[in-house]
């Protein structure tokens, strides 16, 4: 009896995935949704920027405050952010999907007034290629996979640009100047790994710790890259005149614009990736 | 509990404190308890000189400065909530932060502007001196404890609303805005050690100088004033001091709630003095409480770093507590 239930349940699977309207989100709940949906509100800077690279960029009718690329949606209407959206211009809209972050105070509310709603929270590569194929289901993209595949030829390649000589550098990355790092098992973490260059800062510590910034000194890295344009003057803070970096002039701050493309998990590594080993490749040609 | 211990013995056991943990803070470092001794090498000696003896001091006199504020304020206001942050410096700090950090944004690296050299430390310095003088001014000077008290509420009121419309115009500064609301010792030098100590020195020196008034104080003004205390003159360098050593200790690390608070009670809990010693025992205390923050915070989780803030409350906070339940202050 058990077997059979099983095998049934096994069926049921297949065919809901058959089917492309149905997507399980990050909360782990299914979402129905009877055709393709046509008016999308994004709440997150990279979903907007992955539901355009699939070709859907005209079925969005609003956007969170931060999403600004690419250059077609900055004339959607804006919904607020993470904390404050603002739900009545929302329901105004009238989407037939709201894709959301998990961690946004507005997904109860949305639900409770008959929204579709799917959170999905992209944070690491992985994350990335999940909620990928996630949009491509219920876009109903067909050559999701295919696109994918592109995605990840276009950081292959961006990475293979980096002088053979320069694999091996160590690397600090700051995203925040209390100091937060952006370590091993961050998005930037992981790009990192692809172009075959060195974080100085474990996994271990989680995504992006705070560190005593002794640790930065003592790890001495090759080159630092900043994401924060506001970071303090690097050379002020003590001790960091003896690190290798600051000592050669190898530190790369990024400017805001560079910045997005860096820190989101989105569609635009090939771009994050190229970033890096732009940076990588002319502070060392500058030494 | 062991008898009142008379103030010189409660002085040698924070100064006592206060070495070890002098010790402490020189040997913890991003690695966890690694002792000097054990040093190998030039570059653990520059870390050991340039990073971990400067953070160490530096923490203790920041601390210091806030346990003196702390002590100032609840005798000049006879209040004992009163803390240093009372007259709005914390606050107006906030503010003076949260712009700098707009203007860098606005201009990304300009580092050369007159704004980068300025630095986050002038601007809180500025904010908070801004946010005090605007104090004074609406209380029309410094006669009234009760105006004084509150123009400070509402003028700290009003320059955190501001700080917080600006982080809502500008929301990239948010995280930025943050370290600086939590409190961080990671980045003290040598200069900001030296400039520490200068103030700390100076105010201590005024404080005490000006301690008997206090006590008089305490018994109200009329009888203070019928003892010969010139209000106008103490109110003035008091308050001046309050500021002083707050404004320097935020610009230097940030906005550590609750030090000014705790410390005056930690030492009155301890003993019942005067304010000729209650000043510099509650300096005493408060920098051993931020400098004991300040290691735990590198030492728990190594080479993560805690919020410094947040220890110091549970520290405080948490031995207060206790005190408390053993018997009533």
């Amino acid at each position: 009896m058990k077997m059979v239930r099983a095998l049934l349940l096994a069926l049921c699977a297949v065919a809901w995935n058959a089917h492309a309207g149905r997507v399980v989100d990050d909360r782990g709940v299914a979402l129905e949704l009877p055709r393709p949906p046509q008016r999308i509100v994004t709440m997150l800077p990279s979903l907007t920027e992955m539901v355009c690279e699939l070709g859907a960029c005209d079925r969005l009718v609003g956007l969170d405050d931060y999403s600004n690329w690419p250059a077609q949606v900055r004339q959607l209407p804006r919904l607020g952010g993470l904390d404050d959206t603002n739900i009545e211009r929302v329901i105004a809209l009238k989407p037939d999907l709201v894709l959301l972050a998990s961690s946004s105070r507005a997904v109860g509310r949305l639900e409770a007034l008959g929204i579709k709603v799917a959170t999905l929270e992209p944070k690491t590569l992985s994350d990335l290629r999940r909620v990928w194929a996630q949009l491509a289901q219920v876009l109903e993209v067909p050559d999701g996979p295919a696109r994918w595949q592109r995605l990840e030829a276009g950081v292959d390649a961006a990475a293979r640009r980096l002088p053979p000589a320069l694999r091996g550098t160590t690397v600090y990355f700051e995203v925040n100047s209390a100091p937060y790092a952006a370590s091993e098992d961050s998005f930037i973490g992981e790009l990192l790994a692809r172009i075959g260059v060195v974080n100085v800062v474990p996994g271990k510590l989680g995504p992006f710790p705070k560190l005593n910034p002794e640790f930065v000194v003592r790890a001495d890295p090759q080159v630092i890259m900043i994401s924060d344009y506001d970071a303090r003057a690097l050379n002020t803070r003590p001790g960091w005149g003896r690190i290798r970096a600051v000592r050669d002039g190898r530190i790369c701050f990024f400017d805001a614009e560079q910045g997005d493309v860096l820190v989101r998990a989105g569609p635009r590594m090939a771009q994050a990736v190229q970033l890096m080993v732009d940076c990588l490749a002319k502070r060392s040609a500058a030494r | 509990m062991s008898p009142l211990r008379s103030p010189l013995t409660l002085a040698l056991w924070l100064l006592a404190a206060s070495l070890l943990l002098c010790i402490a803070g020189v040997g913890v470092g991003s690695l966890g308890w690694e002792p000097v001794w054990t040093r190998n090498g030039d570059a653990s000696a520059a870390i050991l000189w340039d990073i971990r003896l400067p953070r160490t001091l530096g923490a203790w006199l920041a601390g210091a400065l806030l346990g003196l504020a702390g002590a100032v304020a609840q005798g000049l206001f006879r209040n004992p909530l009163a803390d240093p942050y009372l007259l709005g410096s914390a606050t107006g700090a906030a503010l003076g932060v949260a712009v700098l950090l707009v203007l860098i944004g606005a201009s990304p690296m300009a580092a050369s502007s007159w704004v980068a050299r300025l630095g986050l430390t002038g601007a809180a310095f500025g904010g908070a001196v801004a946010a005090v003088l605007v104090t004074l001014g609406l209380a029309k000077g410094v006669q009234h404890t009760l105006r004084l008290l509150l123009a400070g509420v509402v003028v700290g009121m009003v320059f955190g609303a501001f700080a917080a419309l600006v982080m809502f115009w500008v929301p990239d500064i948010m995280r930025a805005m943050q370290a600086f609301l939590l409190g961080t010792t990671g980045f003290l030098g040598w200069g900001s050690v030296g400039l520490l100590a200068a103030i700390f020195i100076v105010n201590l020196a005024a404080a005490v100088m000006f301690s008997r008034a206090l006590d008089a104080l305490s018994l109200g003004d009329t009888t203070a004033q019928s003892l010969g205390v010139a209000l106008g003159p103490v109110r003035v360098v008091l308050i001046g001091v309050m500021a002083l050593a707050t404004g320097a200790a935020v610009a230097q690390v940030g906005l550590i709630a609750f030090i000014g608070l705790v410390a005056p009670h930690l030492v009155r809990a301890a003993v019942k003095p005067t304010h000729r010693w209650l000043l510099p025992l509650a300096a005493l205390a408060g920098g051993v409480l931020l400098l004991a923050a300040d290691v735990l915070a590198r030492w728990l989780l190594a080479p993560r770093e805690l919020p410094v803030g947040v220890l110091t409350a549970v520290l405080g906070g948490g031995y207060l507590l206790w005190l408390m339940h053993r018997r009533p202050l």
